[in-house]
């Protein structure tokens, strides 16, 4: 019996997240894909609170929510860090991925799949909220400094997924000429081993992310 | 050398109680600077650009923001006294885990009792009454969240103790009808010196929400 499982959506950038953390370890795991609209009875067992992925399971015991489940990699595996081992670095690289995860992502993604006004005054904030990236990558290769840290994981949704959906509807908002330190970064980290491995296929994201952005569309919308 | 240590806050807030509370339980000096939330200092927008919230933390000049993540900064950089995280990774993790779900849930529910009314107002409390349950769950026959010590969890949850009975009163309920096991921690909890004089006395906090509610129209 596999003694780390990852309960997982493939579509999902925190479920990629928590796989990229268990890859820069080389931790061994079995991985269960979730079908997000008929969620199994094991992962309604182990989240029963937010009954979300990704799910890790390490000898029986469920931890839930992706950047607590990357510290929690982090701390238990030996291997590259993945957190800065300076405490204020540390508090730096956490207080980014919750600007990342509740406010810059949730705008972004609510420019795109919100209707209307709504959607417009999303773009105007995803705009001024990218500024923030912009000037904290200033000078560095990735967030991490050299090499990809938790930051850089945490911001898989705005190197990758965001590409796709920008292509999907027609937005221009993440820009080389508005935000060129930021897309120097996208680049180079698209390209980077850790994650290329670790993205799902841009015309398989592309198909699940188009119906979403059709108005009327009523089926399965992932939640932020 | 002297660590310098300022804390931007606002006497009500229950997240900069908690930075109180971790501050106190590690004995650091600090110098406390009231923010005014209508009228914000400079300094505040300067250490704060992002949010431009309360708390902050500016430890040798440098801002932390955000309290949960503030608290453990302190807990790191201070880790000689009064452990608030705790050792094992899975417990660690556990305590992450509510942290981050008082947060989530347990203020946006709870603000639906005071900045609301009608119906809004009474699923807020049910909200807040099934978020509340759960906690009771996790702390179970412990004394404390932390096990046998004062933690972070218990950091994290006793500073919205104070709030709680400007939430009955508002919402016209009973907490400890319903979690009786959570009073009876939150009162173990004021026990302590580092408790009782961080936390805002509830009833002038019932007061301050008194005087919000008038101030956006909500009566």
């Amino acid at each position: 019996m596999a003694e780390v499982k990852l309960f997982g959506c493939g579509y999902s950038p925190f479920s990629r997240r928590v796989e990229m953390a268990l890859k820069l370890k080389g931790v061994e795991y079995e991985y269960i894909e979730e079908d997000l609209s008929n969620k199994s009875p094991l992962l309604l067992k182990y989240n029963p609170i937010h009954k979300k992925v990704p799910v890790l399971l390490h000898n029986d015991k469920p931890i839930a929510e992706s950047s607590i489940i990357i510290e929690y990699i982090d701390e238990t595996w030996e291997g590259p860090s993945i957190l800065p081992k300076d405490p204020y670095e540390r508090a730096m690289a956490r207080f980014w991925v919750k600007f990342i995860d509740e406010k810059c992502g949730v705008a972004m993604w609510k420019a795109f799949a919100s209707p209307g006004e709504e959607g417009e005054k999303a773009k105007e904030e995803a705009a001024q909220l990218l500024k923030f990236l912009e000037e904290e990558i200033k000078g560095k290769k990735f967030f991490g400094g050299e090499n990809i840290g938790l930051v850089d994981i945490a911001a898989n949704f705005i190197g990758y997924w965001f590409g796709i959906i920008q292509q999907i509807a027609g937005l221009e908002l993440l820009t080389k000429e508005k935000y060129p330190n930021l897309c120097k970064w996208v680049d180079g980290y698209i390209n980077h081993s850790l994650v290329k491995d670790n993205l799902p296929p841009k015309d398989k994201m592309t198909e699940v992310l188009k119906p979403l952005a059709q108005p009327g569309y009523s089926g399965y919308k992932p939640k932020v | 050398m002297a660590d310098e240590v300022i804390l931007l806050d606002a006497h009500y807030s229950m997240f900069g109680m908690r930075v109180r509370l971790a501050l106190a339980e590690k004995g650091i000096e600090y110098e406390y600077r009231e923010e005014n939330l209508a009228n914000k200092s400079p300094l505040l927008l300067e250490m704060n650009p992002v949010h431009k919230k309360i708390p902050v933390l500016i430890h040798n000049k440098k801002p932390i923001c955000e309290s949960l993540i503030i608290v453990q900064y302190i807990d790191e950089v201070w880790k000689d006294k009064s452990p608030l995280l705790p050792s094992d990774p899975y417990q660690r993790a556990q305590a992450r885990f509510w942290a981050d779900f008082i947060d989530k849930k347990m203020y946006e529910s709870g603000g639906k009792i005071w900045k609301t009314k009608g119906e809004e107002k009474e699923a807020g409390k049910k909200e807040f009454i099934e978020n509340i349950k759960l906690l009771e769950g996790v702390l179970g026959e412990k004394p404390y969240f932390g096990g046998e010590e004062f933690g972070y969890l218990d950091v994290a949850l006793i500073t919205f103790y104070s709030w709680f009975y400007a939430y009955e009163t508002v919402g016209e309920f009973s907490i400890e009808q319903h979690c009786p096991k959570l009073i009876e921690w939150g009162k173990r909890c004021m026990e302590r010196e580092s408790v009782s004089k961080s936390l805002a006395d509830p009833h002038k906090v019932y007061d301050f929400v008194l005087m919000l509610r008038k101030k956006y129209g909500v009566e």
